[in-house]
């Protein structure tokens, strides 16, 4: 859908989002929900993929931007291509698995065949198109797309500013969370899938949201050890904060201490990591060494949040896919050390399993809030969703406005940002 | 099959486990718990996975985690378990993959159904048990339920398979 023909929405985005609460059609208008697709995941650097995810020349996964189905692949010299799956004669997908290695992509219908840079390279019987038929012109429909720090984004918008730009103070963030590769390339080591019947932007509020940690998931803190369960008690001792990075971005800082890896290698390790610093030890890494893997294992002290379907939260990546105005698919991305110890990417592994996915202690807990709102609108329409809170103490940060741990800082940065999109 | 030894070890084996299906979903947690060897597994793979330890799974429970996903089911602080899916689950096409010493594998479908919300879900799995003879009868040694989609998109579970 262009500009031109856009459609009328009742109410408009600016009677719909206020500076201290939001109002219902946010999660259950159909009409709105097609709007966002058009204005915000076609407009916008939307997150497809982790370098690592396509390691080699010909790696390719599959993945979204917003509704459409692409394909995100590394090309014979390195460069990183993301095209729709669709082929350019009748519309059939060029490729249905998931993840792998190819030399090009061939249309099962009829034949035609693709490069991995999305080319059109051959047909079966190209006669009868005459000679005016321009292979060129029937390539692969692709995305503009750029990486930072091995994360890939894609858009459909030539005009939007590069990606560098649209993350702004982001990247020093994004820097600092790479840095639980331990010194070794971070590497996505496997995922959990699952869908919610909510709305997307449920999710996207979540991930900067403290306030309902000690309550959403105390079952996880009850199952953790005392002094892990200290660690995980942010919310009580205050000393983080929630900042707004602009563009909808937002930052929630959990453990202070935990912010930069590299830092304080001196601090004891914790008991939960013991077994696995002697593991270490006994496979020859130096004390300094040991340090900076445990450390780097137990993940970064923040969650950072992305607008519109991605954030590096704690020790993963998060990203959703919007299915409809009500559903929504979430995939929680393990990440670990390319060439790192085994012992620790398994630490890494089992405390993934512990909090997140369909079995996590903590995920179904999330994914039960987050249906209770998408059925809690069904009723009260004219009700507000507030969005207020620590609004009353919201400083200036190094970026943003920057408010207590637990204040609604972040999702006010992400309505900003969706206002602005959806009035543009 | 004529081998009446295999006949009836296949009969044995079937009872435990329908033994254990009918535990999981009456929630009687406790009697599950005691079914285990303490050096078991309960595992819930993603693909086709064999490397459990080294790959990311949905869960891969020890002694311990076992125990502790138990409590959080009972103890009522997890709203997604407070109250849990109602299930029906029916266990059929069992088959004896192999012997060895004490230990026996044996195989079978699982179709489950839960219920919550007044909403319906359906799953299917593999499952594939690690039985060892002990004097008590069976103990799991190794119980792995491989969802016929475990890599695909799933919902959250407050029930086990
Ligand atoms: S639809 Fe692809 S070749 Fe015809
Ligand atoms: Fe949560």
């Amino acid at each position: 859908m262009t500009i031109d023909n856009r459609i009328e929405l009742v109410p408009e985005p600016d009677e719909l989002v206020f500076k201290d609460h939001i109002r219902t059609p946010m999660y259950d208008d159909a009409a709105l929900f097609d709007a966002e697709m058009d204005r915000i995941f076609k407009k916008t650097w939307v997150w497809v993929a982790h370098e690592s995810e396509i390691p080699d020349k010909g790696s390719f996964k599959l993945s979204q931007v917003g509704r459409d189905p692409v394909i995100v692949v590394r090309d014979r010299k390195g460069r990183i291509h993301v095209m729709i799956n669709r082929c350019r004669h009748r519309a059939a997908t060029v490729c249905e698995v998931k993840q792998g290695k190819t030399a090009s992509f061939q249309c099962p219908y009829h034949g035609w065949g693709y490069g991995l840079d999305g080319s059109l390279r051959a047909l079966p019987y190209p006669e009868q198109y005459g000679d005016d038929f321009d292979k060129a012109q029937h390539g692969l429909l692709k995305l503009r797309t750029e990486s930072y720090a091995g994360m890939v984004f894609a858009t459909f918008n030539e005009e939007v500013e590069p990606l560098v730009e649209f993350l702004g103070p982001v990247t020093k963030w994004i820097d600092l969370f790479m840095k639980q590769g331990a010194g070794y390339p971070v590497k996505a080591i496997g995922e959990h899938q699952f869908s919610v019947p909510m709305n997307w932007k449920i999710q996207l509020e979540n991930t900067t949201d403290a306030y309902h940690f000690p309550v959403v998931h105390k079952s996880f803190l009850q199952s953790l050890d005392d002094e892990t369960e200290e660690v995980f008690s942010f919310l009580e001792q205050g000393k983080g904060y929630v900042e707004d990075l602009g563009n909808g971005h937002s930052v929630m800082v959990m453990i202070p201490e935990l912010v930069d890896l590299e830092d304080n290698l001196d601090a004891p390790i914790p008991e939960r990591f013991q077994t696995l610093a002697q593991e270490l030890r006994d496979e020859g890494h130096d004390d300094q060494q040991v340090r900076r893997i445990v450390r780097a294992v137990g993940g970064a002290g923040f969650n950072l949040n992305l607008f519109p379907n991605v954030s590096l939260s704690l020790a993963f990546f998060r990203v959703l896919t919007p299915v409809n105005v009500g559903c929504t698919d979430v995939r929680h991305i393990a990440i670990g050390m390319d060439g790192g110890p085994d012992a620790a990417n398994r630490a890494r592994l089992r405390l993934h399993e512990h909090f997140q996915g369909p079995m996590g202690f903590g995920s179904p807990d999330d994914a039960e809030v987050w249906e209770r709102i998408q059925r809690g609108v069904q009723g009260g329409a004219e009700l507000p969703i507030l969005i207020n809170r620590g609004l009353e103490d919201e400083q200036p940060g190094e970026a943003g406005p920057r408010g207590h741990i637990s204040a609604e800082t972040g999702m006010r940065a992400a309505y900003d940002m969706w206002k602005r999109m959806m009035q543009s | 099959m004529t081998d009446t030894r295999n006949d009836s070890l296949l009969w044995s084996a079937q009872a435990f486990i329908w033994a254990e299906a009918d535990m999981l979903d009456r929630r009687d947690y406790e009697a599950w718990l005691a079914l285990w060897r303490d050096d078991g597994f309960y595992t819930l793979p993603i693909g086709d996975t064999q490397d459990f330890d080294n790959a990311l799974n949905l869960c891969h429970d020890d002694a311990h985690m076992r125990r502790e996903r138990i409590k959080r089911f009972q103890q009522g602080f997890s709203i997604s378990s407070a109250p849990p899916a109602r299930t029906i689950r029916t266990l059929s096409r069992f088959v004896i993959e192999a012997t060895e010493g004490d230990d026996v594998r044996v195989r079978c479908a699982e179709h489950l159904i839960e219920d919550k919300f007044g909403r319906q879900r359906i799953w299917a799995a593999d499952l594939t048990y690690t039985l060892t003879v002990t004097p008590d009868g069976f103990k799991i040694r190794h119980k792995v339920a491989r969802l016929l989609n475990s890599d695909g998109m799933l919902n959250s579970f407050s029930y086990l398979f």
